[in-house]
């Protein structure tokens, strides 16, 4: 494989374009109410319309409005345009499509009229977003190599193994600003670069696809929607780094993720673009993937790391960190699915333009999985800094049926609760913290005023309560704990003490914990009691030292009968 | 490891403690090891400790001998404040020299790292997680039916509770002899396999 070859494939592909686009949603989503079935009803209308020649039904990626699927929409091409579709040429997007309305989809590009429910393409929910990461998502065909070539794919990966050094890459991405999209937000170009500088003869790559945050859904989205970008930012990323051996780890229950990988894997293989000597250089570069068991703790970079080993999936003290003692003690840069997603975009259109994109610490754009009390579920990307209340309700379009936002919930089981009155916080790693939550890997639940904010904290600390590998013992014994002191909140059951003793062990949780996942399991806690402290005291017994004097439901004991 | 959190320092210009048995000393650290804080954490973390299992000192073979038993009497933690859970584990009495009493162990996965990295036979290790996690021999079954144990007892030596107890000794019986396990591990090296 050569630049001419590759540009050949995308001129074929262009060639080939059909005047008529109809997309259908084929991501996890919208599958599952049946857009398999959509799909090939829409093929077999267009046969049976005669218009094979004039109209192309492609599968593609997730279309981002997920509450409405399966979705639908249908393009005309401009004859000649380089990009396939831009949001001048977006035609209706058809929503809630079942398989007998494709012969009436289809009929309209006849001039005929349609019952079905028509979504509209201006709606802000569209255009407030600012695409890199979802750029092909929705257009480009997942399980077609060629469609991402044809979408400038692998332009990026060609350009920084023939034009660029290693040391080039690493420049071009601590200069960008680029910071990892995991949650934690360390900058991206600094990693890269200490796995570079660390001499090693073996070095691999990383990403970590083991999303695991209740209500997250970005990082499988992406895979589904665009495998190649992924891969290609890993390539990128071991150029620069000096690797020759790259794993994704997915978790088992993104079955379709896996196999939208293996298929890239595999294209990209027959390609040439992964293997050895990529674009006739130097460069070997393969991939394989790691399934995980299911398991939260493995997102956690080092027990990920024991779990590709073979090892039980428990994470070890840092230093030393795997940048310089990863995989099988090798250095290994470890990096989020949208971290490595962003990669060809700056490679291709330059550093400056994205660290033009956002805010002065936080860099480009951040993908959220909306989720909860809204309007509009699905996945959204916007510059860092978009203020949350832009995001909920201009976006998101608020609480459904009338209902008033309470609070926003962002970084999962790690993250905290942010009020209804800090709506107007820019989301950015810096501010989320001050707020006592995380950016998290983008998970965004929102609460209406019908949610009990403790009951929301027990979810949590339950989850975090299974999900703890049973290494340390603040994890494994104080997430127990603290969740029996919820329950006992809860029941009515709990006094003022009690609530003291859950803030004090929270505090030490949070200080003494071995990885991540137990010195962030008090944060839904932790942030709760900050903003909504009155519902907790609420629930908690009048009579400030306990004892047997009550029903359970905090009344007091009636007097006793003569 | 690092994992029992009972060792953690306070160094100075870092935010976060540190375990002190993973963590390298360097020229000029300064190292906080006794506050108040860390004080108070150590003693939380035992009263976590004792709350999870079942840790009836009264009758247990390691009474007297115990690490659990002596650190909690060093931090000076006379009662637990946190819900004891009593869950119902079982006893695992099959082999024919030793027992194990899950209500007593605190994962701290010492048997299985001297079984694996010491005696080489791999038959302890850890299942489950969380606070459902448990020690195990072979593919989780009785120990008594293990085909890989090789009944040295390195892992009874090692264990710093009354889990692992040699059969036939009552409360307060079960003393170990660390030194021996010290002795094989590092015996080679002091040229003591060699008799004068």
């Amino acid at each position: 494989m050569v630049i001419d070859d590759l540009i050949e494939i995308a001129e074929k592909e262009r060639a080939a374009r059909k005047k008529h686009v109809v997309r259908c949603c084929m991501a996890a989503g919208c599958m599952s109410s049946d857009s398999k079935g959509v799909k090939e009803a829409l093929e077999k209308a267009v046969k049976d319309a005669g218009l094979e020649d004039q109209v192309e039904v492609r599968g593609v990626g997730c279309m981002k409005l997920c509450c409405q699927g399966p979705l639908v929409q249908v393009d005309t091409n401009e004859p000649g345009a380089t990009v396939e579709i831009t949001t001048g040429n977006q035609g209706p997007l058809y929503q809630r499509v079942t398989p007998a309305d494709a012969a009436s989809v289809i009929g309209t590009l006849k001039g005929g009229k349609t019952t079905v429910q028509c979504g509209d393409p201006k709606d802000p929910f569209f255009t407030e977003q600012f695409s890199i990461v979802l750029a092909n998502s929705g257009i480009v065909d997942p399980e077609r190599i060629e469609s991402y070539i044809a979408a400038e794919g692998y332009q990026a990966l060609h350009h920084v193994l023939r034009e660029m050094t290693p040391k080039d890459v690493v420049d071009e991405m601590i200069k960008c600003g680029l910071r990892g999209r995991g949650g934690a937000g360390y900058p991206t170009g600094l990693k890269w670069a200490t796995v570079a500088k660390t001499p090693s003869l073996q070095k691999y790559v990383i990403c970590n696809a083991d999303e695991g945050d209740p209500g997250a859904f970005m990082d499988r989205s992406v895979l589904e929607s665009d495998p190649h970008s992924v891969l290609e930012g890993m390539a990128i990323a071991a150029y620069a780094v000096g690797a020759t051996q790259g794993f994704v780890y997915v978790r088992a229950e993104y079955p379709l993720a896996i196999s939208r990988l293996q298929t890239a894997i595999k294209q990209a293989k027959q390609q040439g673009l992964l293997g050895s000597g990529i674009f006739e250089s130097p460069f070997n570069f393969n991939i394989d993937l790691r399934i995980g068991a299911g398991a939260f703790v493995c997102g956690e970079e080092t027990a990920l790391m024991a779990s590709v080993e073979g090892k039980r999936g428990a994470p070890r003290p840092r230093p030393p960190f795997p940048a310089e003692s990863g995989l099988w003690a090798c250095p290994t840069l470890i990096n989020n699915v949208e971290t490595f997603a962003n990669v060809a975009p700056i490679v291709r259109k330059g550093a400056d333009w994205f660290a033009g994109i956002g805010t002065e610490k936080s860099k480009g754009t951040k993908v959220f999985a909306l989720a909860g009390k809204i309007t509009n579920t699905g996945l959204i990307e916007v510059p860092m800094g978009t203020s949350l209340r832009k995001i909920v309700e201009v976006m998101g379009g608020g609480a459904p049926d009338g209902g008033r936002i309470k609070a926003v919930q962002t970084g999962g089981p790690s993250g905290g609760c942010i009020p209804a009155d800090a709506l107007d916080t820019p989301v950015d790693y810096d501010s989320l913290m001050k707020l006592g939550s995380i950016m998290g890997s983008g998970g965004m639940i929102v609460m209406d005023e019908t949610t009990r904010m403790v009951d929301v904290a027990r979810f949590f600390m339950e989850f975090c309560m299974d999900e703890s590998c049973g290494k340390c013992i603040p994890c494994r014994a104080g997430t127990v704990q603290m969740h029996g002191m919820l329950t006992k909140i809860l029941a009515r059951q709990a006094t003022v003490r009690d609530l003291q003793k859950l803030e004090e062990l929270c505090e030490m949780v949070r200080s003494t914990s071995l990885c991540g996942l137990g010195q962030t399991a008090p944060n839904p806690v932790m942030s709760t009691l900050r903003f909504f402290r009155q519902e907790y005291t609420d629930l908690l017994k009048k009579d400030l030292y306990g004892g047997p004097n009550g029903n359970g439901n905090g009344e007091p004991k009636p007097a006793p009968t003569a | 490891m690092g994992a029992c959190r009972l060792c953690l320092v306070e160094v100075a210009g870092i935010p976060k403690l540190l375990p002190a048995c993973t963590t390298k000393v360097r020229e000029g650290m300064e190292v906080q090891t006794n506050s108040e804080r860390l004080r108070k954490y150590r003693r939380m973390t035992l009263e976590l400790l004792f709350a999870e299992r079942n840790h009836v000192c009264a009758v247990c073979v390691a009474n007297g001998h115990c690490e659990l038993q002596t650190l909690a009497y060093s931090q000076g933690m006379d009662h637990v404040r946190y819900d004891y859970r009593f869950p119902k584990w079982e006893v695992d009495d099959t082999h024919p020299l030793f027992g194990m009493d899950h209500n007593r162990c605190i994962l701290c996965s010492r048997c299985v790292r001297v079984c694996w990295h010491i005696e080489g036979a791999g038959t302890k290790n850890v299942s489950g997680r969380g606070a459902k996690a448990r020690i195990i021999s072979d593919l989780n079954q009785p120990w008594g039916t293990s085909d890989t144990c090789t009944k040295c007892g390195k892992c009874v030596m090692s264990c710093p509770t009354g889990a692992l107890f040699n059969k036939g000794s009552t409360v307060g019986e079960m003393e170990r002899d660390r030194g021996k396990l010290e002795f094989i591990v590092t015996a080679r090296e002091k040229k003591q396999w060699i008799a004068e």
